[in-house]
């Protein structure tokens, strides 16, 4: 065990972790609009609507977010009219391409843990409200959107702490992200274990981090 | 009843021991499988390649039984440390920086690296001496690596992890580059042909064959390397016998494999074997 390297390697690893939770948290945001925008068309009554976000969400939840990375990466790449446009411009760039597969899949979890959050609301809630005459955009809004999120705080929790991990996989397009330096070191020391390990620490603290903030979010917003 | 359970159990176990001893003289060599013409797979995922054709070659000379299994480049020197296999043909350059770790036979074959563009890139006509020594210090060796560092600033310049092009672009030779780094060569030529590379450094075989099988037209710009961070020819990769002492069973078997891979190489040169099968995936004598 070298003890040298993984102290030499950890303040550069510990950089490259801002990178790791930059794209975890550009990815959620965007994610959590994609994923309240879809969770909402699923309660549509409009059968065309509805089947077009249950698609979105089979389709993003039933493939492999590697798979995903590498279409939209290396896949859209290949398609010479794509290059041409101003899409490029966004798609040229590995940064993008990894914000883009990441916040699509994790729109497609959020929808649907938004989606049971919606659904399982007692009826008499959104009675109530109307038998006050409050109208029913404000019922939406005021009403049914903070109980969904609140009722999916636990499930929520759990994909951004799957979703951290899942940023891992930006590192295969080039991406210097936490993985991306522990191999980039790793190429030149040819010492995985120890650069691994480094790096798998920061990885459990930083889920620590989060499981502590939505522990602490559920017992604030707890309904007892 | 229990007689012949037990003796079940014990012929069970003994023919596992014979298995091991005709197993302890067999040995395992990696190599990468997506580098070519180096190594590489057919469509049906059999290895093929120079070094894979050349591999059993020197197991016949050695009159070894060798397999050939397949290792991700970026995990090929700790797998080789952690015994996954026993010696590595990879289109591996021997240099200072590997030879801290590994040992290395006598070079088979030379790799030529240079940088490659996409045909209508401004660096199309670069004009640089047409070799590059690095070992060589004087005014033209900087003169060149001046001129190629003008012409790589502010480009993306991409490599695959882990390879003497890397340690080059990486050592500031050339000034500080936007440097990008990929798992494998192939994504390296994609992303060259899509764009997002300015510029790629890499064996010149592997952009000739890339250029062949895609119709993309890559072209090679810019002087060949040579010396320093570029080694010294491709040879086999070994564990050092040190690794486990010099003195232990293990490290006497890694020392006696380093020796008959040596043998084994000297015959390949003499009878011409290196060179038919280098003109064969090459097209020239990289042999060496």
């Amino acid at each position: 065990m070298d003890l040298e390297l993984m102290m030499n390697s950890f303040p550069k690893l510990l950089n490259a972790a801002v990178i790791t939770l930059k794209l975890l948290s550009v990815s959620l945001i965007i994610g959590l609009f994609i994923g309240l925008f879809f969770a909402i068309l699923r309660l549509n009554k409009n059968i065309f609507i509805n089947r077009f976000a249950y698609g979105y969400s089979y389709v993003f939840r039933g493939t492999p977010l590697l798979v995903q990375i590498f279409i939209i990466y290396f896949g859209l790449g290949q398609i010479e009219y794509l290059r041409s446009t101003v899409l490029w411009i966004i798609l040229k760039e590995p940064y993008w391409c990894a914000i883009i597969a990441f916040a699509l899949n994790t729109g497609a979890y959020t929808s649907e843990i938004l989606r049971s959050a919606f659904q399982t609301i007692k009826p008499g809630i959104i009675e109530a409200g109307k038998s006050l005459g409050i109208s029913n955009k404000l019922i939406f809004y005021k009403i049914q959107i903070p109980i969904a999120i609140r009722q999916s705080l636990p499930a929520y929790g759990n994909e951004i702490i799957l979703m951290m991990k899942g940023t891992s996989l930006a590192s295969t397009v080039t991406i210097m992200d936490l993985t991306g330096v522990a191999k980039y070191i790793i190429s030149t020391t040819f010492k995985p274990i120890e650069v691994f390990i480094v790096a798998g620490g920061i990885y459990l603290f930083m889920t620590f981090i989060i499981h502590n903030v939505i522990k602490f979010l559920e017992k604030k917003y707890s309904f007892n | 009843m229990m007689n012949i359970f037990k003796k079940i159990i014990f012929s069970v176990l003994f023919s596992f021991l014979i298995i091991g001893n005709v197993n302890a003289d067999k040995i395992k060599i990696g190599t990468e499988g997506a580098y070519p013409p180096w190594n590489s797979k057919d469509a049906s995922g059999k290895l093929i390649g120079f070094e894979v054709e050349l591999a059993n070659w020197l197991c016949i000379y050695m009159k070894r039984d060798c397999t050939i299994v397949e290792q991700d480049w970026d995990g090929m020197i700790p797998a080789l440390q952690m015994r996954k296999f026993d010696a590595i043909m990879a289109g591996m350059s021997i240099t200072d920086e590997r030879k801290k770790v590994i040992t290395f036979s006598q070079g088979y074959a030379d790799e030529k690296a240079s940088l490659a563009v996409m045909k209508g890139s401004s660096l199309e006509g670069l004009d640089t001496p047409k070799v590059l020594d690095l070992n060589k210090k004087g005014g033209s060796t900087s003169k060149t690596l001046k001129t190629l560092a003008d012409a790589l600033s502010g480009k993306t310049v991409c490599v695959q992890t882990g390879t003497i092009h890397q340690s080059f672009l990486d050592s500031g030779d050339v000034g500080k580059v936007n440097l990008r780094t990929y798992k494998t060569q192939d994504e390296v030529n994609l992303d060259l042909a899509s764009g997002r590379c300015d510029v790629a450094l890499a064996a010149i075989s592997s952009f000739t064959d890339y250029a062949e099988k895609s119709g993309k037209a890559v072209i090679v710009v810019g002087p060949e390397f040579r010396g320093s961070h570029f080694g010294n020819g491709v040879g086999v990769g070994i564990r050092q016998a040190s690794q486990m002492g010099e003195g232990s069973d293990q490290g006497k078997k890694d020392a006696k494999l380093l020796a008959d891979f040596n043998k084994a190489i000297d015959i390949a040169r003499k009878n011409g074997k290196i060179s038919e099968l280098a003109i064969k995936w090459f097209g020239f004598d990289a042999s060496m």
